[in-house]
């Protein structure tokens, strides 16, 4: 396989790109179903909204946006050359992932314990809109969790990757082409911030 | 190859404000979302998009790329947001 | 030393390569296997209707019959085809690179490709039975049926990875790997429409990905976002499958298009007319094709608004299409045209493909949709385009680039056989269809009424002479595999970069970078055009 491996930095930029263009679009249909679902359930939607917690949805976005700095540092770290730096950073970035996820399976394990979920008793006696939302809730928050899990594991792997200056200053695209994801999960975040939390 | 192409290197301070900027309009949606029902609407119109920018802009190095990879995130964004909008041609009319 | 013959052609020098030549032709000898699978199953659809009332099968097995046709044929035949073979197998060369840009992507893409189709498969005997929705999965119905959506849909969603790897490999190919030379107005328009299409392989597939995913969950969650029960919207189901499967559509005939415009040049000796036109109106049947969706949903209660502007847009898709079909005929025009089985293939191509294109405009009239709308019509339609498109494209680009695929050339004769066949039991097959759909016979029924008994007939006995001509084809590449005589570097004339190099091509594919200085078809240079 030798001979077929060639290092194109721009070309394995373009194809991170490309990547997260399907991973946009992936929750672009869930944002299509979020925006028809919601035009026709604004009542339910509203008052459904309501019993999601604010501040644990903001303190998940600030820890998303802090880990996107740091994974941006980290990029700017190994750029220098400052090998620990990047390490710290990109290490801290995979730890505010984990964060990020216990806080989000506290939240899910709170609306399990009152009976919210697909079929559950809290949402049997409710209008039908409402669970559409939490439906909804549970889907794109479920898919975007995924997306950080992942992204964990695979800082996790850059942490490693540096350490083991497989990823330095003079090749760092997969450092930086993780950063990219990282990001894009951060971004796909920013929308649903609004979308879920801040309904009411 | 012998010398590798390298990407666009963004100093610490700038990331910090780019940071700052995030956590501020981040507080700034969630104090307009308890305003009232028009003032959260136009907020998340306006600054979710501007957060999102933000990050692409910067973090994600957009700014510093050529301009063939911008007009492909362009055309990303602009796909999705023409498909949304299609939606509401039966959504809205019914 | 060719890349046939390299590493000793053990099985596993096969399947884990990387060569893109090597893995096209994997892709193809998997999608021959199911295409005839899936002819098979069409047949015997057809036999079924040797008899209005029950006959040789039950509804049952009639239900998941047409279901399984369509999901073989769409999900592992027409729309992977011509990128996954030809755009492989040719995409490097044609714009002088050794490989794609991610050779290993592309080869876990052809992984993905194998497990898809192994879940298709095993959807077929496990559970309670093969799924009985038709390829479109329509909700409630798939929610509901107990036959085995779930792992049907889970196939289609890994099918839908490997041909999302595909296009972000060609997007980053043609980026990346063009030889010295080869300007954007040097490629030849294959690569342009496998650009076109890789794009919206890229920006839409992940759509229909997450619908199928839906799906799945609803199965198992009951969630509620399709059930107006919970507040959910099925028409937001069809939305959404077709905001994917009608840009599908030109996933399956662009590349086609392209394959075409390569075609008809060699044959004509001529430079194509109309370069520009045919590059730009390939991205632009991209653009509007994604913008047409909801012109399959017309009778399903949309608002009139949307009934409106989608079909005033399905109007508009044709224009690009048919600048495609007018500049391939004025390329013959005082053209040195010479009738080889691959010219002729490519003829019957822009013959069909605008019947099968004007139907659709025809289609795309509300009032006229409303009595077409679920009828043979719409099946002799889609026919005449994905099957006298796409399909009679894909053959025409095999008689085309067999000898430099594999150094061996197949016997001329046969192969005008079976195009006499193909072409002939196509016409009969389909154009009755269309006879039938308007008179009202209804698609995907199991009886169907006296009054349409003959016209079925007739049907089938088309079916008969296609699937004859079909298998004259292909064992006609089978023996030449075997006992073809040995073809030369350039048999046919051609003067793309393929033709430029041995027949089959060496491994590395040019022996030097090759620098380009003119267009791709410059056949009677110091002449515009």
């Amino acid at each position: 396989m030798s001979e077929t491996v060639h290092h194109d930095y721009q070309g394995a930029k373009i194809g991170m790109w490309l990547f997260l263009f399907t991973e946009f679009m992936l929750f672009g249909g869930l944002f299509i179903l979020y925006a028809g679902s919601r035009a026709l359930n604004p009542e339910a939607f509203h008052s459904a909204g309501r019993e999601l917690s604010v501040p644990l949805g903001v303190a998940n976005t600030v820890i998303l946006l802090t880990s996107s700095l740091f994974v941006a540092a980290a990029i700017t770290a190994i750029q220098k050359g400052n090998k620990k730096l990047s390490l710290i950073l990109t290490g801290l970035t995979a730890a505010c992932g984990a964060l990020f996820l216990v806080n989000k399976a506290a939240e899910w394990g709170m609306k399990f314990h009152h009976g919210i979920y697909p079929n559950g008793p809290g949402l049997a006696q409710r209008p039908a809109g409402e669970a559409l939302f939490f439906g909804l809730y549970y889907i794109m928050t479920g898919l975007h969790g995924l997306h950080v899990l992942a992204g964990t594991v695979l800082l996790t792997v850059m942490a490693v990757l540096v350490s083991r200056e497989r990823v330095r200053q003079d090749d760092y695209v997969l450092l930086e082409n993780s950063g990219l994801y990282w990001h894009l999960v951060d971004v796909i975040w920013i929308f649903l911030l609004p979308l879920f939390y801040l309904a009411a | 190859m012998s010398v590798r192409e390298q990407g666009h290197t963004i100093e610490y301070p700038t990331l910090l404000k780019v940071w700052g900027a995030l956590v501020l309009l981040t507080a700034a949606l969630v104090g307009a979302s308890r305003v009232s029902e028009a003032a959260a609407v136009w907020a998340m119109l306006a600054l979710t998009p501007l957060k999102a920018a933000l990050v692409l802009y910067f973090f994600m190095h957009l700014k510093y790329e050529k301009a063939v990879l911008k007009a492909m995130v362009f055309t990303a964004l602009a796909v999705l947001i023409i498909f949304i909008g299609m939606l509401f041609l039966d959504i809205s009319f019914r | 030393m060719s890349y046939l013959d390299r590493q000793g052609g053990g099985l596993l020098s096969w399947i884990a390569s990387t060569d893109h030549k090597r893995i096209g032709l994997l892709y193809l000898a998997l999608m021959t296997v199911f295409f005839f699978v899936a002819v098979g199953i069409g047949v015997a659809m057809r036999l079924k209707h040797l008899s209005g009332g029950d006959f040789l099968m039950t509804a049952q097995t009639y239900n998941a019959l047409f279901t399984v046709h369509g999901v073989i044929m769409i999900f592992l035949f027409v729309i992977p085809g011509l990128p996954a073979v030809f755009g492989n197998f040719f995409l490097p060369i044609l714009i002088g690179a050794k490989d794609v840009a991610f050779p290993r992507l592309n080869l876990l893409s052809w992984y993905f490709f194998v497990t898809g189709a192994a879940l298709a498969v095993l959807s077929l005997f496990t559970g309670h039975g093969p799924p009985d929705t038709g390829w479109t999965f329509y909700v409630p119905f798939s929610i509901k049926t107990g036959t085995n959506v779930s792992l049907a849909v889970l196939a289609a969603f890994v099918l839908g990875l490997s041909s999302i790897l595909t296009g972000l490999n060609f997007i980053t190919t043609i980026h990346r790997l063009r030889a010295p030379g080869m300007t954007w107005h040097r490629m030849p328009l294959f690569v342009w429409s496998l650009y076109a299409t890789a794009w919206i392989q890229v920006l839409v597939t992940p759509i229909i990905g997450i619908t199928l995913v839906l799906v799945i969950l609803e199965r198992f969650f009951n969630i509620g976002v399709f059930d107006p029960a919970k507040g959910g919207d099925p028409l937001l189901y069809q939305h959404m499958f077709w905001t994917y499967s009608h840009p599908a559509v030109y996933i399956m005939i662009v590349p086609a298009m392209g394959a075409i415009s390569e075609i008809i040049p060699t044959f004509s000796r001529k430079s194509i007319f109309g370069y520009n036109a045919i590059a730009y109106s390939s991205i632009a049947i991209a653009g509007f094709g994604s913008m047409v969706w909801a012109h399959h949903m017309f009778t399903s209660g949309m608002a009139d608004t949307a009934d409106f502007v989608f079909s005033l847009l399905t109007f508009i898709v044709a224009v690009p299409s048919a600048i495609k079909v007018f500049n391939w005929t004025a390329t013959l025009y005082k053209g040195s045209i010479e009738m080889s089985p691959a010219m002729l293939y490519a003829l019957s191509f822009v013959f069909l493909f605008a019947i099968g294109g004007l139907t659709g405009v025809m289609q795309g009239a509300l009032g006229l949709n409303v009595h077409l709308h679920d009828t043979y019509w719409i099946v002799g339609h889609f026919h005449y385009v994905m099957f006298g498109g796409t399909g009679f494209a894909f053959f025409a680009a095999l008689l085309y680039w067999f000898p430099k695929m594999t150094g061996r050339m197949y016997a001329a004769r046969p192969a005008y056989a079976a195009w006499g066949l193909t072409f002939t039991g196509f016409n009969i097959l389909y154009f009755t269809m269309l006879v039938l759909g308007a008179q009202g016979m209804p698609r995907r029924y199991y009886a169907h009424l006296p009054q349409f008994h003959d016209a079925h007939l007739v049907a089938t006995a088309g079916s008969w002479l296609l699937a004859a001509g079909l298998v004259t084809l292909f064992s006609n590449f089978i023996c030449a595999l075997f006992r073809g005589r040995k073809a030369e570097a350039n048999p046919w004339g051609g003067i793309t970069l393929e033709w430029t190099i041995s027949s089959p091509p060496p491994t590395e594919n040019f022996a030097e970078v090759p620098t380009v200085t003119a267009g791709p078809y410059a056949y009677n240079p110091g002449r515009p055009g």
